[in-house]
């Protein structure tokens, strides 16, 4: 087992990691930007080192000053967590030559996922359904055009490097073409420095369902079920459950299959997320895979009673996986806390947090980085924390959530907590009837 | 004890976490005592119910010694006040000196300008040469001799006037 791992993150993952370390007696080297001095993360390690200045580039993404203190500090293994570094397959590769384990998948896993279009490519072969579309990037708005005829409009073109909702353009008809393809180019370029882009079919008012898998060394996959994440705003997820109040027993049964096969189709070894598309017809579509650890695990975590964090630690160090599937006891929601204006268009509302009270009580798990007196820095993401509730209904479960909500005080900076709360009483959300539209037609009370 | 053993043991405890020694010896006793500011650490302060890495430097014994210690204190925040210091822009190990047994690139005392060598900063076997970007006296070494230093951390104070 590790002796001393350090955690190339920071924020509630960071804290994450660190927990589940000190209950597994490993030592824990965090990094921090000079921002993040008076970091939880920071103040719970057993060591830390200051690795750079506020700006990501300069600090969370700076690969060499991350060596470097995993060097002075003696680190024998990493954690990405998720985001910065976490599906770079470069510092994957940069920590193998230093001889210090990536808690993570191989960096030819990563890459082999990480490229959207070769992703598809191995899913086609190894047999799992993919949403209809190209076979390969566009190269010219012509060829976009004459494949859309084929593939049948509505169409989304959609960046190869790409994530979080850039460079992605929905098309309804052909005369939108011109200006949607130069767009999603354009948008592609600058945010992932490759503007490759590729069609698919655009899978109306889907419903966007992820299955849990892990894989060890030896080649034993397994799925956790799978965790409903439609409720998402500009394609960031706001709130997961499990298990996914459109989940039937035989789908369950048909899309852990099909992780399964995903994951197997390249020895997947650590723990991971395959993401599907989801139609009204419960007909399901590999959207993409994530290799690493995710924000919302912890809901998994809760229908299935496993550290999804000691699992990834455990089979980074060479132990192996029962391989036995795994299926939702209960039910669990999650609501992301953000620092943001929900009565401003989610704006931004980074500062000092005065007053703070978290929630507690049967049912709650609170994973937060702040406290009281914290100052939120402006140079991260907006997420402060995620609160978990658990309880053997849906029904139980977003009655215990609404309670919580209801005793969070965060003070100093504006919150996404009643947005969290109005969704909570919205029958829509209530009903289980929704899919990843729902959010746009939602409005603050 | 000679004076010359005396200058070695004083100057090995400085370089140490020790607070206090004392030696006796026929005819002799001699007591060392570390100043009250810290050596300098990499990593910052464990959470507090762990116990403090270093022994705290123990309380002045007479009136004399008090003013004595108050004195070396106020000297020290005088000093700091118009004073540079100059920070690790990477994280590595320090070096004083260009290879072990070299004399160092900067003494205290030392008048320095810019682009000149302070240090190296060595990580990953590449040494990194620091070169001070102000002009000025070298007041004050803050960081030891071939131990681990983090970003921003303090290595020298200089005197710009």
């Amino acid at each position: 087992m590790f002796k001393k791992l350090m955690i190339a993150n920071r924020g509630e993952i960071a804290l994450r990691v660190i927990r589940t370390c000190r209950e597994m007696g490993i030592k824990t080297v965090a990094v921090y930007s000079t921002a993040d001095k008076d970091s939880l993360h920071v103040k719970f390690a057993d060591e830390a080192v200051c690795i750079g200045k506020p700006a990501s580039s300069d600090s969370y993404l700076n690969i060499p000053h991350i060596m470097a203190a995993a060097e002075i500090t003696n680190a024998d293994s990493i954690h990405p967590g998720y985001g910065f570094l976490a599906e770079n397959a470069k510092f994957a590769e940069i920590c193998g030559e230093h001889n210090i384990k990536f808690i993570g998948p191989t960096p030819g896993q990563i890459r082999s996922m990480g490229d959207k279009m070769t992703a598809k490519e191995t899913m086609i072969k190894a047999g799992v359904p993919v949403v209809p579309g190209g076979e390969s990037l566009l190269s010219s708005i012509g060829e976009a055009k004459s494949l859309a005829k084929d593939v049948g409009y509505p169409i989304i073109l959609k960046a190869t490097a790409g994530g979080g909702g850039k460079g992605m353009r929905v098309v309804w008809e052909e005369s939108e073409m011109d200006k949607a393809y130069d767009t999603a180019k354009a948008e592609a370029g600058a945010s992932f420095k490759n503007d490759g882009i590729y069609m698919e079919k655009f899978v109306e008012e889907p419903r966007h369902i992820e299955i849990q898998v892990a894989g060890d060394r030896y080649g034993t996959v397994c799925h956790l079920s799978e965790r409903d994440c439609s409720i998402q705003r500009r394609h960031q997820k706001l709130v997961e459950e499990s298990p996914s109040p459109f989940m039937t027993v035989e789908l369950r049964q048909k899309m852990g299959e099909a992780a399964r096969k995903a994951a197997s189709a390249i020895g997947y070894e650590s723990v991971g997320t395959v993401e599907f598309l989801v139609d009204k017809h419960r007909d399901f579509f590999f959207m993409e895979m994530n290799t690493r650890i995710q924000v919302e695990h912890c809901v998994t975590e809760e229908v299935t009673n496993f550290d999804l964090i000691k699992e990834q630690i455990k089979i980074a160090a060479g132990e192996a996986i029962s391989g036995q599937d795994y299926e939702p006891q209960g039910h669990a929601i999650e609501c992301r806390i953000n620092a943001e204006d929900p009565y401003s268009d989610f704006r931004p509302s980074p500062g000092r947090i005065t007053t703070l009270h978290q929630p507690g009580g049967h049912g709650i798990r609170v994973d937060s980085h702040v406290y009281a007196g914290y100052t939120i820095p402006p140079y991260y993401d907006s997420m402060i924390g995620k609160i978990i509730a658990v309880a053997r209904t849906r029904e139980e479960a977003i009655n215990t959530m609404s309670r919580a909500l209801s005793e969070y005080v965060i003070e100093g900076v504006k919150t996404t907590i009643p947005f969290h709360q109005q969704l909570m009483r919205n029958e829509a959300f209530q009903s289980g009837n929704f899919n990843t539209k729902f959010l746009e037609s939602f409005k603050m009370a | 004890m000679d004076f010359k053993q005396i200058q070695e043991l004083i100057k090995m405890i400085n370089k140490s976490n020790i607070g206090e020694v004392s030696i006796e010896e026929k005819g002799f006793k001699l007591t060392i005592k570390q100043k009250e500011e810290a050596v300098q650490h990499v990593f910052s302060t464990p959470p507090p119910q762990y116990p403090v890495q270093l022994p705290p430097a123990p309380a002045p014994a007479g009136s004399a010694s008090a003013s004595a210690n108050e004195k070396s204190k106020s000297a020290q925040d005088v000093a700091t006040d118009n004073m540079v210091t100059i920070k690790s822009p990477m994280i590595g190990t320090f070096y004083r000196s260009p290879t072990p047994g070299k004399p160092s690139f900067i003494e205290v005392g030392d008048e320095i300008t810019e682009g000149k060598v302070v240090c190296i900063i060595e990580a990953m076997k590449l040494f990194n040469e620091i070169e001070s970007e102000i002009k000025g006296r070298v007041v004050k070494i803050l960081a030891e001799d071939a131990t681990p230093v983090e970003y921003d951390q303090p290595l020298f104070l200089v005197d710009p006037s």
